[in-house]
């Protein structure tokens, strides 16, 4: 902390730790609302949930104490299965993808002027601009078997495009393409990383005979790497959660009609669990798996990265 | 309270690690454009400029073009909707007089225009005083407490979602727009980090001197350290504008009657109503995705610098 050196070498013990009671107790009042919060919306939730997942409760009447049974039921329900099943597939395709392609755009922008680099990073952020809603009706409609704009593109081309949104085999592929829409918010950061990259280093890669494949693996990977890192386990995080685009599309009271069992992601599920069956016990032992498991993989993440991630000064 | 995760804003854990590290926070300051000029684009030969500019060009199209054809279906009528066209055979603007009939949009909007400004509002204005309450004073256990805030982050809204519900619900604000933004009252961990690192790159100076002049703690917060964090505030301002309006869980979780949705609730009724209900009238459906984003649109032309320098700053300090 950049604070705090300079008292420490003008005054004296006493007269410091006076100051600093006076300090704790002027921080409280700016602190309250989070703390409040915290304790209100955070420390009672989470409390509160770990005590419901080992209940049945349906809002009406009280909980009744079940000890584990939510839990032993959720690992021999199919639907469960199921989520996590759909939901390990997107994280696992979605995510890489999602990294590579914001890669790419920023390596693209940084071939741009500056000028028109400012232009395209503009253009390539609107889509994160589109709510979450629209881009899942966007989804239909652009994905739709019969007379969607992708499928007649690909007609253009000779291919015979699936039926993206009823084929069980094409709807999860159909949400990750149409998922890679909004990687905007990533190209500005790793963009923003590129810039920062010395140009010495190229200079000298340069002088050495190394060629742009060269340049791209040994100096400019490493020297974003702590950019990729964020970008990729902020959206790990993310798309262990992912529900709007494929709830909106594939979800909802008018659509009970056909079998939508492709786009279940666990977190659909645990809230149709919890909001519209109201098995508030079993959607907190839900909530409370997801939890462990989004914990497990970021922290593989971390310890992974500590090989990878170059930091500068660090080494 | 844990805003519901939004992948370009969210930092965490890089972010924290930094943090730990003690980095300098004015270091992100330095503008890389000096750098820049030296760039090698000059050197770069025809060819590859033109490649490179037809890839942006084709990049941008696919970017837009979704948009550009919502827009332009919303002006065909029924028959017409799914040609694909660009611009369409017959121009009508008549499904924009037929989705005011169809349902309460300008409810709606009212709904989710009122909401998204007490969002924005209270969680810049809150998470500003916590903000300063880390940045400026030093007292003990500082330093675990706001690895508290950060560590919030983390933690999935699938957690407190079911018992911040049954608050609002004990509270009978169910079916009411309350619960979409009042949880804001309490600051939000990722404005507080964000807001933070801008108040630790003011100069302390300005404010020992304020002190010295008599300023009390509010005053010093309020009238000097609040206006010179300007950029910032904006930045908060228009993120949990854009969060608070595209949120579709919280109003599936809290609204019940037509008459209390904001507008993605709204079009989420529309399309199953008009969608997949049996229907079929899509350009219904089209047209009320329009008017759910071109308020989004507005504010992006209007605010860009900041929305793509709030982006930019989430990941450099991570």
């Amino acid at each position: 902390m950049p604070t705090g050196t300079t008292d420490r070498r003008t005054t004296t013990r006493p007269a410091l730790r006076r100051a600093r009671r006076r300090d704790a107790r002027a921080a409280l009042l700016f602190l309250s609302p989070w703390l409040l919060g915290f304790a209100i919306f955070t420390a009672w939730p989470v409390l509160y949930s770990g005590y419901l997942s080992l209940t049945d409760y349906d809002v009406l009447n009280d909980p009744s104490f079940v000890g584990l049974d939510n839990y032993r039921e959720l690992f021999e329900d199919p639907k469960v299965t199921l989520a996590l099943r759909n939901t390990f597939f997107y994280v696992a395709v979605q995510v890489p993808l999602y990294v590579l392609v914001s890669l790419a755009l920023a390596l693209l922008l940084n071939t741009a002027s500056r000028r028109s680099a400012g232009f395209f990073r503009t253009v390539f952020y609107l889509p994160n601009m589109t709510p979450p809603v629209a881009v899942g009706v966007l989804l239909l409609l652009v994905f739709n078997g019969q007379n969607g704009l992708i499928n007649e593109l690909l007609g253009a081309i000779g291919i015979d495009g699936p039926a993206w949104t009823t084929d069980p085999d094409w709807v999860k592929p159909a949400i990750i393409l149409t998922s890679l829409w909004s990687t905007g918010s990533s190209v500005i950061i790793l963009f923003a990383a590129l810039r920062n990259v010395p140009q010495e280093l190229y200079d000298a890669a340069r002088v050495d005979g190394a060629n742009a494949w060269q340049r791209l693996v040994r100096i400019t990977v490493p020297m974003i790497s702590p950019a990729l890192f964020f970008v990729f386990v902020v959206n790990t995080i993310a798309a262990f959660q992912t529900f709007t685009e494929a709830y909106t599309a594939f979800f909802g009271s008018g659509n009970t009609t056909y079998s939508n069992d492709a786009a279940l992601f666990y977190a659909i599920y645990l809230f149709q669990q919890a909001f519209e069956f109201l098995n508030m016990g079993y959607a907190s032992a839900m909530a409370w798996v997801l939890f462990v498991i989004i914990m497990v993989i970021t922290a593989i993440q971390l310890l992974v990265s500590r090989r990878l991630v170059y930091l500068e000064g660090d080494q | 309270m844990t805003a519901p995760l939004r992948a370009p804003v969210q930092p965490t854990v890089a972010a924290a690690t930094s943090t730990a590290r003690g980095d300098d926070p004015g270091r992100d300051a330095h503008d890389p454009a000096a750098r820049r000029e030296r760039s090698p684009e000059r050197r770069r030969p025809l060819a590859v400029r033109i490649i490179t500019t037809v890839l942006l060009l084709a990049c941008a199209v696919v970017f837009t073009y979704p948009f550009l054809w919502l827009l332009s279906a919303s002006l065909k009528p029924r028959g017409e909707v799914f040609d694909n066209r660009l611009l369409p055979e017959t121009l009508t603007f008549e499904n924009y007089l037929d989705v005011w009939q169809e349902a309460p949009m300008l409810l709606w909007l009212g709904n989710t225009l009122l909401v998204t400004v007490l969002a924005a509002v209270t969680v810049t204005v809150s998470s500003a005083l916590v903000a300063w309450g880390f940045a400026y004073f030093r007292f003990r256990g500082r330093g675990a407490l706001f690895a508290l805030v950060l560590a919030t982050m983390m933690l999935p809204g699938a957690v407190t979602m079911i018992p911040t519900f049954l608050i609002w619900n004990s509270l009978g604000a169910v079916n009411t727009l309350t619960p979409l933004w009042a949880g804001n009252l309490f600051g939000s961990a990722f404005y507080i980090f964000l807001l933070r690192q801008f108040f630790l790159g003011l100069p302390r100076e300005i404010f020992e001197a304020a002190r010295v002049d008599g300023a009390n703690n509010w005053r010093i917060f309020w009238q000097i350290a609040m206006p010179l964090t300007r950029p910032a505030l904006v930045v908060t301002l228009i993120f949990e504008f854009q969060t608070a309006w595209t949120d579709l869980m919280r109003p599936l979780i809290y609204l019940r009657d037509s008459d209390k949705f904001t507008i993605p609730r709204g079009l989420k009724s529309l399309l199953d109503q008009f969608g997949f209900g049996g229907e079929w009238h899509w350009e219904i459906v089209i047209t009320a995705s329009v008017l759910t984003t071109i308020p989004m649109i507005v504010l992006f032309f209007l605010a860009q610098r900041h929305f793509v320098e709030g982006v930019a700053t989430t990941g450099t300090k991570g």
